[in-house]
Order: structure tokens, then sequence, then C-alpha cells
């Protein structure tokens, strides 16, 4: 039979104003958070034991050579992802185009330059000498290839050709996400094809568009290290470069570390503010 | 001349053929209403009076330009779509799901098309389409974005989008269909005081209410061909094709 009284476990009977009300414990929060902090510590407390100048690092930060492999990464990766966005968009039209070559040589562009390494594809570029003493268009121009094939030259194409291949997807994306309808109303009040892509599609395509592109421009501001097989003198080369006369490799490298972290914590804010400005209203 | 004809009007989608022969005429300041089933081909002959559709056969012509195409030497040639685009600045288009720019307010979505079509200065076009806006009784959301109006509001805000480019011409295609019940009053009231104002409108409507008391004339079609036309007390009260008798039964 149920009864009117409730006991607890020793029999006792329960009222309810006398209850205090017990949270639940976690216990093992508190065990697992002691744990990182531990291992944390034990970290820096082996950083402060390592064989390492720290004090020569500020120097290495801020060393002419380390300046000039800075400025020549920023401008590799901005000049890189600049004309991969350009390329991209024509890509991406191409692919979205009702000509069907122009349909195919898109498929075969992203085939092909997203299918090999960015690796490769710098060394190919900076080697093209081998096969091609000229580049010319017969009757136009004619350059030697060696004199037009700086390193500069043959990262920019081997990042940026990768890079584009990728836009080119991400910008198709975009376009696609962008209901018919908006290119419907946009002709129905007259728009030209040009018009309704500038004022209508791609404002709205932004939207999907900027999150994957911030993100791979954080991936080229690192990638352009590759270009340090060709000696072309971005951040890596020139820890390497300062390194070679001292001997202090790691501490010169973790100057350059510093300065891509700076980069890309700067790009992450760019990105923060222009996922702000093409938001949802 | 009338504003609009149609004749023989034909269109398929892959091997269905949706308008099978459609000849249609539209006075000036005439309101004609297309009733009928769905998949009757009511949607895609509104689509092709903009050239949102290419026709198959037939031609339509729209206050004396054939639509979509070129009259030289005895043929039609298809114009490219920039063309194509120019024409259709004298015709507005009202669609079922209001299709506004999320990414601009009311106010800069009327504006949109005299300021970038038409390249008007901002200034006056601004106070054009504050008073389109007054106009669909919207005046005080000009800032407001699509998403925070209701779907009757948004579907005015199109009507004054379309008003903007001050056509010749207005399509309707099924404006009151994605709206909910209580809303679909405002966007009709704002319909017939066009009618009233003269604008030549089509409209495609399940609103045998608003047939009834704005249209001059009622087309009803099945399967792609016009089945019956009048005057919407002969088609609506006293149909004489069985199927429009059938159709009737059931919306009425």
């Amino acid at each position: 039979m149920a009864s009117d009284t409730r006991l607890n476990d020793a029999g006792e009977e329960l009222t309810g104003k006398d209850l205090v009300v017990v949270p639940l414990r976690h216990p093992w929060r508190w065990f697992s958070g002691a744990v990182i902090v531990l291992v944390i510590a034990g970290l820096g407390w082996a950083m402060s034991e390592a064989q390492i100048q720290w004090e020569d690092v500020p120097g290495f930060f801020t060393h002419p050579v380390m300046l000039e492999g800075l400025l020549n990464t920023i401008v590799l990766a901005l000049a890189a992802q600049g004309g991969a966005i350009v390329l991209g968009v024509v890509v991406a039209l191409m692919r979205l185009s009702a000509n069907p070559v122009a349909r195919w040589f898109a498929v075969g562009y992203i085939w092909l330059f997203r299918g090999l390494p960015v690796l490769l594809q710098i060394l190919i570029w900076f080697n093209l000498a081998l096969v091609f003493q000229n580049i010319s268009i017969p009757g136009v121009f004619s350059v030697p290839t060696n004199v037009v094939m700086t390193a500069f030259v043959a990262a920019l194409l081997g990042l940026g050709l990768n890079e584009s291949a990728y836009m080119a997807e991400i910008v198709r994306a975009g376009l696609s996400s962008v209901d018919e309808g908006q290119t419907e109303a946009a002709k129905s009040i007259g728009m030209t094809p040009m018009t309704t892509l500038r004022r209508v599609v791609l404002p709205q395509a932004m939207r999907v568009i900027i999150p994957p592109t911030g993100n791979n421009f954080i991936n080229m501001i690192k990638g352009t290290s590759m270009a340090s097989v060709i000696a072309f003198l971005e951040l890596i080369h020139a820890a390497n470069n300062i390194s070679s006369r001292n001997l202090e490799i790691m501490e010169t490298l973790f100057a350059a570390a510093a300065w891509y972290l700076v980069m890309v914590s700067l790009a992450s804010v760019g990105q923060h503010y222009l996922e702000r400005a093409y938001g949802p209203r | 001349m009338a504003l609009v004809e149609a004749i023989g009007v034909r269109k398929s989608f892959g091997h269905t053929e949706v308008l099978k022969g459609i000849d249609m005429e539209v006075e000036r300041g005439e309101v004609v209403c297309l009733l009928g089933p769905s998949g009757a081909g009511k949607s895609t002959f509104l689509r092709c009076v903009n050239h949102l559709e290419t026709i198959d056969a037939g031609r339509i012509w729209v206050d004396g330009v054939p639509v979509g195409f070129r009259a030289a030497g005895g043929k039609l040639y298809e114009l490219r779509e920039r063309d194509a685009a120019h024409q259709r600045r004298d015709v507005g288009m009202v669609f079922q799901r209001f299709n506004l720019f999320p990414h601009r307010t009311a106010l800069e979505n009327v504006m949109e098309g005299p300021v970038q079509v038409l390249g008007r200065g901002r200034a006056e076009v601004r106070a054009e389409a504050l008073a389109l806006l007054e106009r669909v009784g919207l005046a005080e959301k000009a800032g407001a974005y699509p998403a925070q109006l209701s779907g009757g509001q948004q579907q005015r805000v199109a009507i004054a989008r379309a008003l903007a480019m001050k056509p010749k011409l207005m399509l309707f295609d099924e404006p009151t269909s994605a709206l909910d019940p209580e809303l679909v009053g405002e966007v009709l009231d704002v319909m017939t005081s066009l009618a009233r104002d003269g604008m030549t409108m089509i409209v495609v409507t399940h609103e045998i209410g608003f047939a009834r008391s704005v249209a001059d004339r009622v087309v009803f079609l099945v399967d792609g061909a016009v089945v019956e036309s009048g005057t919407p007390t002969d088609v609506l009260d006293n149909p004489q094709q069985p199927r429009t008798q059938q159709f009737l039964a059931k919306v009425l």
C-alpha cells in the first residue's frame, strides 16, 4: 500500500521544509583539469630547461633578413591568393556555362591543378627552362624562359594555380547556393546577366564563399614556405640563411614561427569582419 | 492593337508538351485571370510572356514587339540575353515566392531597377520608391530587410519593385499562393487598386473571388490549352465546358 509519508534509506521521515539540495559533484572534471594544467606546466618547464638561447629569439624576429623574408611571404601569399580568386571566378563561371567545351575545360583544369602536389607544381614551373628555352607566341614576342621564370614567378604560379582550382569549386558552390528565383526576379526588372551577377547573385554567394576562402588563405600563408625549396627568400629560407651563419637553428625557426602566428591571427580577424559585412540580415 | 497578342504558343520540357498552342489577346487596361488545375501550363505561359521561358513555336507580341525575338526579313531571330533584358523593362512580374533581394532593404529593393537598369539618379528614384511603398501601405517599412517582413508585406514590396520600372504590363504568378490565409487580403487589395488605376494585368490565381470581382476576362486552361474564355460571369457562373464545370465545382 502506498504510504503518505516518505522515508529515506535510514528509515527517517522526510519533510519538505528542511531538505537541502545537494548538486551533483563532478570530481573527474577537477581531476582532468588538473592533469591538463600539469602537462602544460611540464612542457613549460621543459622549454625553460631546453638548450635554447631564448634571449636571441627577439633579435632574429626583427633581423633584417627575417623582415625581408616576411615581406616576400606576405607579397607572395597575397598575389597568389588574389590571382587565384580572379581565376577561380572565371573557372567557376566556365564550369557553370552553357558551353560544353568551357565546361569540360573547367573540369579538366580543376582535376589537374587540384590533383598535383603544390610542391611538385612549384618545381615544374621553376625548371620549365629545361624543356622550353623560350616562352613565345610566334610572331608576337619571345623571351628566354630562365629570365621570366624567377623563383617568385614559379612559386606564384605553383601556389596560385593550385589555389585557383580550389577557389573555382568554392565560388561554384557559392553561386549555386543562390536561389534561382533571385536570378528570375533580377531578370524581371530588366537586369542584364552581368548586372544580375554583380548586384544580386555574387553578394549573396559571398556568405558561402568567404569562410572557406579565409581557411584557404591561412593555408596559403603557410604554403608559401614551400617556395623555400627553390631558394625563394620567404620566412623559412630567411631563417635558414640566418642560422647557417650562427647555427642557432631552433632560435631562428621559433622567430619565423612567431611571424606565421602573427600573420594567421591577422587573417582570422580580417575574415571575421568580412563575414560580418556579408552576414545575413 | 492589343497590348499582348499570343498566337499558337507551344512549349515543351523534355518530352512533355506543356503548352499546346495557346492563343490569347489582352487589351490595354484589361485584367485577365488565368484559371485552371495545377499543371495546366498557366505559370509557364506567363513566364513565356516575359521570356523567362523560350517558346518552341508560335509567337507572343507585347506592344507590337515580338517577345524574345527580333523580326527582320520575314524571320524571327532569337535575342541575346542582354537584349531580352531590355524588353523586360516594360513588363513587371510578381512571383509566388516574392523573390525579394534579401541583402537589400525594402526601399533598396524598389530602387534597384530604376537605378541599376535605367541608370537614373538616386535622389529622384528614392522619392518615387517611397511614394510606391506608401501606395502599397508600407512607407514605415522602407528600412526593413525582407526577413523582417511578413509574407504579405514582402509581396507588397515585390509589387512596388515591379511598378518602379513603370511597366506597361504586370504579370502575377500565383501571388497569394505562398501566403498565410489572413495575409491574402492585403495583397489582393493592392492588386485591386492597381487594376482600378488602369494597369494591364495577367494574373495566374486560384482566388476565384478576386477573378470574379476584378477580372475583365477569365481564361480557363487545362493541359496546355484554352478550354473556355469570357467574362467572369460567363465562365464562373455559367460554364459551358464539362472540364470547367468540374473544376469550379471543386474550388467554389
